[in-house]
Formats: structure tokens, sequence, C-alpha cells
């Protein structure tokens, strides 16, 4: 059954290629930081805890110092193709759409939980082979190119997977319960639009600081959804949780912490500003954060 | 209180403008010490963390296939083909694409689409070559302005789609919490309820498009 080891073992090979490469360019920190990544591909489960925080701490040292810089620019392009260049670009997700719309039919072959990872691998493999075949590079330049962009992308890349760890640590000291607390102790008591209100901000606001809606919404259901909106203004837990969850989404949009989301995309399009796509998506959050607020106010609670 | 340092930590760090690695590690540990845990049961728990969320830097294995036809001119043709469509604008495209987006992660086809398989190299130069037709020439505010509402347009229409499919995370997560809570409900009952939020998203950031195009023919899109 294939399932996450060998994404994990593609990913690992594919920045090794990348430390080898950028070592052969003497890019002495690039390389150093591909080969952790690499090692933490291949390696990270036989490392143990500690061994990984000091893998983090490594990568953090050599990405957050600036000792791995951006790329070199593109060298001289190719002699541009037809518009037949886009199907490889959609082999990667009708491969990853297919694949797990096939691992729910014919399950066995593809770890169920991971079908989605391992397609998309799957994916990225036969659009690789495919385009090489077709457009017969020399056998290095698909993992010049793909180094060119990472080294574009730099330490954005890891700030998710990072950004996340930092979210098990928020949870392991309990900064939830002490946010929840904060903004259940700050409505007025009765007043069920002061308590919608809380809600629905204190869904975007800590989305904000989680930079993640799934962090946030545990948290605000206990401390003011269940026990205000729910028990005691009898508000509809569907509407109440679906329109809250989406509230929180708008604090998504609104976040360098959703860096995924928000600063990867700055970087891959060379944006000036790290904060352009969170400014472009600011007119629309806001609005529709106040909306939500009013659909959960005009449709959860009983007149 | 005390364990909010660390969230004071995130924001100084991003307001100064310090590398955000840097950043995100001072803040787990300002947090773990603040919680009373040992700086070894902090590094062991950051470390554990970092290892089981590797799943999250996946997507990045596709940049050999975008580079490689990137060599190949696939920006390039991408601008080429919108060139083609008469009455193509940036904001019409941009609106297209959030209905496409909108609609795919409603029915579940979240991965289909982002900002490294699509935006990169398909949807953010194609909106460029337009703006650029529209306006007559862009000036460097503008064009960044139309690429970020580029990779914009992608979030919203994912964010405010995804939750009407009924095997999504987020629905999952909030069947199993009412479930704790004692209150059982279907998938179904709450996703119906997205809907309106998602045609609301539609229309707020769909008029931000179109005024997108009244500002290019303008030329005052900055």
């Amino acid at each position: 059954m294939i399932g996450l080891p060998f994404v994990y073992a593609v990913a690992g090979a594919l920045f090794a290629v990348y430390a080898g490469l950028a070592a052969f360019d003497r890019r002495w920190g690039n390389a150093a930081l591909w080969g952790l990544v690499a090692i933490s591909f291949l390696l990270g489960d036989r490392l143990g805890d500690i061994g990984n925080g000091v893998l983090v701490l490594a990568i953090v040292a050599i990405a957050g110092t600036g000792l791995a810089r951006a790329g070199r620019p593109r060298a001289g392009a190719e002699a541009p193709r037809g518009n037949a260049i886009f199907l490889p670009v959609l082999i990667v997700p009708v491969v990853a759409l297919v694949g797990t719309f096939a691992a729910r039919w014919w399950p066995g072959w593809a770890d169920p939980k991971q079908a989605t990872l391992v397609c998309l691998a799957i994916g990225v493999l036969i659009a690789l082979a495919a385009a090489v075949a077709w457009l017969r590079p020399r056998p290095a330049t698909p993992f010049r190119e793909g180094l060119r962009l990472m080294d574009s992308v730099g330490w954005a890349a890891l700030l998710p997977q990072m950004l996340a760890s930092l979210g098990a640590i928020f949870a392991l000291s309990g900064v939830g319960t002490v946010v929840g607390g904060l903004v259940g102790g700050l409505i007025p008591d009765g007043s069920l639009i002061g308590a919608t209100i809380a809600y629905g901000l204190g869904m975007a606001l800590f989305t904000i600081v989680m930079g993640n809606a799934f962090a946030a919404f545990p948290v605000m259901m206990a401390a003011v959804g269940l026990p205000l909106l729910i028990h005691q203004h009898h508000g509809d837990p569907a509407i109440v949780c679906a329109i809250g969850m989406l509230s929180g989404f708008c604090g998504t949009l609104l976040t360098p912490m959703a860096a995924n989301f928000n600063i990867v995309p700055a970087v891959l399009l060379e944006l000036k500003d790290r904060n352009g796509v969170i400014r472009a998506q600011a007119p629309t959050a806001l609005p529709l954060l106040l909306v939500n607020i009013l659909l959960i106010w005009w449709l959860a609670f009983p007149r | 209180m005390l364990v909010l340092s660390g969230i004071a930590v995130i924001i100084l760090g991003f307001l100064l403008r310090f590398n955000p690695l840097l950043v995100v590690a001072a803040s787990a540990l300002v947090t773990g010490l603040a919680a009373g845990l040992n700086p070894v049961a902090i590094l062991a728990a950051f470390g554990h963390a970092f290892n089981e969320t590797r799943y999250v830097t996946i997507i990045w294995i596709i940049l050999p296939v975008i580079g490689l036809l990137e060599r190949f001119g696939l920006q390039e043709r991408a601008r080429a083909v919108v060139a083609g469509f008469g009455r193509a604008t940036a904001g019409r495209l941009l609106i297209v694409y959030l209905l496409f987006r909108q609609l795919t992660a409603a029915i579940g086809l979240t991965s289909l689409a982002g900002p490294a398989p699509t935006v990169r190299p398909l949807v953010a130069p194609m909106a460029e070559a337009l703006a650029e037709r529209q306006a007559g020439g862009l000036d460097e505010a503008t064009r960044e302005r139309v690429k970020a509402l580029a990779a914009a347009t992608d979030n919203v229409g994912l964010f405010f789609g995804e939750d009407i499919f009924l095997a999504v995370g987020s629905i999952l997560l909030m069947k199993g919490l009412l479930q704790q809570f004692g209150i059982v409900l279907e998938p179904s009952q709450l996703s119906v309820w997205a809907i309106p939020s998602a045609i609301t998203a539609f229309l707020i950031h769909g008029f931000r498009l179109w005024w997108l195009d009244r500002r290019l023919a303008r030329g005052t899109a900055a």
C-alpha cells in the first residue's frame, strides 16, 4: 500500500538533488538548507523528537540568518511551444483527482487517509516524465529550474510547517483557553447581539493570531458558542458552527500566520510587498466578516 | 495570561520584519517557558510537531514541472492565449476563476488549483497581460496589485467554496466537536449553511474585480 512514506521519499530525494546542485554551484547556504530538509523528509521518523528539534534549529539558523540566498534569474529560454505546453500542468490535478476517487472505489493500493497526497506525488512524477519525454531537455534542466524556483521561495517554503508546529506549542501551553476566557469575559451579561459579535469577531481575531480557524473553533465554541449562543439563547447549533467557522476563514485572509495562503503566494509571485496578498484580501474579508456575524444573528435564533 | 507573551513576540517580530522563521522559533520558546515547560521539553515538542506536519511542505515537489515548462514558455503562452480573447478583461477573467474555484471546491476538488500549480504559471500572467491591454501599459504598483488580486481570488474561492462539501476537514471537525458536547448533526446539516456566505463572498469579491476593470479603464487602478 502506498502511503506517506512513499511521498516523503519522493520529496526527500528531490530536496537532496537540490542540495547537490546548489553545492555544485558553491552556494553552501542553500545546499545546507535543502540538505537539512532532505534529511527531515528521509530520516525524520528515526531522529527522535529531540533530534528533530535540533534539525529545526539548524534550519532556522541557516534560513533565518540569510545564509541561503535567492537563486539566479532564469537562464535563456528555449524555443516556445504551442498551447500543448498547458497539458503537463493539467496532468497533476487530473491524476490527483482521479487517483483520489480511485482510492475510494478500489481500496487497498493507497493509504485512504493520505490518498490525495499520494496521488499528488504520483501526478507530479507522471507530469515530469511526460514533459521530459516531450520537450527533451537536458537531464538536469527540470531540477535546475526547480531549484531556481525553490531558491526564490527560500525560507517561506518552511514557514507553514513552522507555524503548524508553533500551534502545537500553543496548544500544549494552553494559549487557547486563556484567549477564550478573555473573549468570554468581554460580553455584557445576557446580550444576544453582544455574544454574537464576540463569537464572530473572536473567531476572526483568534484565527488571525493562530493562523488557522481550526485552532480557533474549539476554543471559541467552548468559551462563547456553546454556553451563550446555543444554551442560553437557544441558537441553532448547525448555523452557529457553520457560519462561525466561516467567520474564522475571514480572519485567515488577514494574517501572515496563514503563511501558505498569504505569504507563500506573495513570494511565489515575486511581489515586493510581502503582505500584498493580505492587503488585496482585506477589503473582501472585512465586509464578509460583518455579513457572517449578521447572518448568525438573523438565521440562528428563534424569533 | 503570561502564555500570551508568545503572541506579543509574533506581532512584534512581524512588525519589525525580523525573519519569520526566527520569530516563530522565539515565540515557541517564550510561550513554552511562560507555561513552565523546560527548554528541552519545548525543543522535543517542537521537533515532534515539525516531523508530524511535513506533509504541508509536500506541495513544493511540483516546482520541477512548473520550472521546466516555464523555461519552454509557459507564462508567455498564457499571456498570448488571453490576448486572443477579444472581450476578456482582467476583472472578468478573475471573476470566472473565482467561480471555478468556488464550484470545484464545493464538490471537494480543493487540490485542483492553488498558488504553485495554477496562479503563478497561468492565472497571474493572464490577468497581468489583460490589465496591460486595458490600461495601455501598467505601472509597477498596479502590476503588483493585479498579481496580488489573482492570489487573493484563489484564496477567497477556495475558502468560501470548500465548506459546502460534506467531507472537508472543517465540517468533520465541527461534527466531532458538537458530538462531544452531546449534539448530533449530519454533515449535510452543517454544509448547507455555508451557502449564504459563499454567495456573499462571490458578490463582494466579484464586485471588487468588476471595480478593478473600471479603474484599469480609467488608468487609475493603484
